[in-house]
């Protein structure tokens, strides 16, 4: 049976995205919209006149959606159509399961993993559970006996498979250079710094170059290994997630609200919460393949761990690192989820043969090209330093 | 019983019922996919029961994510939805069906007669994406170059017979 660790850590992430971020989001994204068109904003919702900025909105987004008639269609299919929203919120919340938030740490019991399902499969069980995600956009289309519904769910379900390609072949790159597909590994490897010039000493130019060349050091980010790999994964990975720009199965001005058009109430509004909750989970993937997950650009857990273990103990010293790369992460995924707040508010809607276009013609070669590109890389790496 | 075992009968049966829901469920054609859907996807999870990883998320990938959503498409574009599929009217099929699973039956109770031969337990690293590439692109490197052939030919295909019908 799972013990009682397993079952804690998964709570975190769960509390931590449902009850903290997951409200605040939907905040921020009418705080940034309201920055792009020039409006104040949501700040009308008080609790006895009290506003906080606005931040009650969400609370009153959910009495209103729980108030709410849930229509079922005549002709819609009863089951299928009040199952759908659900099977659309769950791939989110399962993806949390693998993502690792802290590091690993040995509080004298052993070396503690601080991700609920340690597998060595973590990027595959990401992109099987994703791949789930097409149904509930497919059945809700389908169910609802609704044209413009199914419309959208030919279009989500066409448009999520073409993304899923690319979103492997992605990553492909990334594999390669972590040679992993653990996300506790791949955020491990990323707890160290490369020296940028290195390559130049392995060619023969120690002598011909300044001394202080050999101290620039970078953290050594799957960003920085793979700057097309996180172009094209962040593009993919958003595409999945059908927010703007990439809304097409919604499409407002062409199929009115497309495959979640005859939902309402709280069963709409489990469409939009999986929507949103795949922000922050999105958030978290990318940080920790491309952002360095946990770590601390500079300063290795071992740098940590040790330099504080002089003033603190070994116990308490590792305790406080915990929660330093917990905070680094959590910093990283909010970045992560200003950017797709930026990138929702800035694109307008692409046309639906451009979002295919771009998948196909541009982003699949493209990262056919990354992957040879760091193959060849990782060869010739080898061959200098062998 | 042990968790692992407890697991394993509820996927088993998990399977047998929605294969039996896809099999049985001629009248809506999208809850039949949608019956073969929950079957992969236990299938999947039998897999990892069995350390199989690696098979495991590609079963869930390739053929529930991606082969059943393209089952779903055709169905959904024909509109099959009310449709009750006409009786065949040729009985072999059904004749075939019926020895079929009469054979299977057959080497499944002889076989729960006899004693089972003890099973060698799994290598190290069995059923991981390491070993599955090792294996993939060392000793099976030609059947593999082989099937690749294989899918590009289907594909340039594809490409020709859709363009046919939109020139």
């Amino acid at each position: 049976m799972p013990d009682l660790g397993v079952i804690l850590k998964l709570l975190f992430m769960v509390v931590v995205v449902m009850a903290a971020l997951l409200p605040v989001i939907t905040w921020v994204e009418r705080k940034q919209s309201a920055v792009m068109q020039d409006r104040i904003g949501a700040n009308r919702a008080d609790i006895m006149g009290i506003r906080v900025l606005g931040l009650l909105h969400p609370l009153a987004d959910v009495l209103k959606l729980f108030g709410k008639e849930d229509v079922v269609p005549l002709g819609a299919n009863r089951f299928m159509h009040l199952l759908a929203p659900v099977i659309a919120l769950i791939p989110g919340i399962i993806t949390l399961a693998v993502v690792p938030f802290a590091g690993v740490y040995d509080f004298g019991g052993g070396p503690a993993s601080m991700v609920a399902a340690d597998v060595d499969w973590g990027m595959l069980y990401v992109f099987a559970v994703g791949s789930i995600a097409t149904y509930g956009t497919v059945i809700a289309g389908w169910s609802s006996n609704s044209n413009w519904g199914l419309l959208g769910s030919l279009r989500g379900s066409a448009q999520m498979i073409s993304y899923e390609v690319t979103m492997g072949l992605s990553l492909v790159g990334l594999f390669m250079c972590f040679n992993s597909l653990k996300l506790q590994e791949i955020a491990q490897a990323q707890d160290t710094t490369f020296r940028v010039f290195g390559f130049l000493e392995a060619l023969g130019f120690v002598h011909a170059l300044p001394r202080w060349l050999s101290f620039v050091k970078l953290p050594m980010w799957g960003i920085l290994l793979q700057p097309l790999g996180f172009i094209l994964f962040l593009t993919c990975i958003m595409a999945e997630n059908k927010r703007p720009p990439f809304d097409v199965p919604e499409g407002e001005s062409e199929i009115i609200a497309g495959y979640h058009m005859e939902y309402s109430g709280m069963r709409f509004g489990l469409f939009y919460t999986a929507e949103f909750l795949e922000v922050p989970v999105i958030g978290m993937i990318v940080a920790t393949l491309f952002l360095g997950g946990w770590t601390i650009p500079w300063l290795s857990t071992h740098q940590i761990i040790g330099g504080l273990t002089g003033v603190l103990g070994v116990g308490a010293a590792t305790g406080l690192c915990l929660i330093l790369h917990v905070l680094s992460f959590f910093l990283k995924v909010i970045i992560m989820i200003w950017l797709q707040m930026q990138i929702r508010w800035t694109l307008p809607r692409f046309r639906y043969d451009q979002v295919m276009d771009l998948c196909w013609k541009i982003m699949l070669p493209l990262s056919l090209a990354n992957v040879f590109v760091t193959g060849l890389v990782i060869l010739a790496i080898q061959r200098l330093y062998r | 019983m042990s968790t692992g075992a407890v697991l394993f009968y509820v996927f088993a049966g998990m399977t047998i019922l929605a294969s039996l829901g896809m099999v049985l469920n001629v009248r809506n054609t999208v809850a039949s996919a949608m019956s073969l859907v929950v079957a992969m996807i236990s299938l999947g999870a039998i897999y990892v029961l069995l350390d199989a990883y690696l098979v495991a998320a590609i079963q869930i990938m390739v053929y529930a994510g991606a082969i059943v959503v393209l089952f779903l498409f055709v169905v959904m574009l024909l509109n099959l939805r009310t449709d009750v599929f006409p009786v065949a009217r040729s009985r072999l099929p059904k004749l075939l069906g019926i020895a079929a699973s009469g054979w299977g039956l057959f080497v499944f109770l002889r076989l729960l007669r006899g004693t089972l031969p003890a099973i060698s337990p799994a290598p190290e690293g069995f059923g991981g994406f390491r070993e599955l590439g090792r294996a993939l692109f060392t000793r099976y490197v030609l059947p593999f170059e082989a099937t690749s052939f294989l899918l590009l030919a289907a594909i340039v295909g594809a490409v020709i017979l859709a363009k046919r019908r939109i020139d």
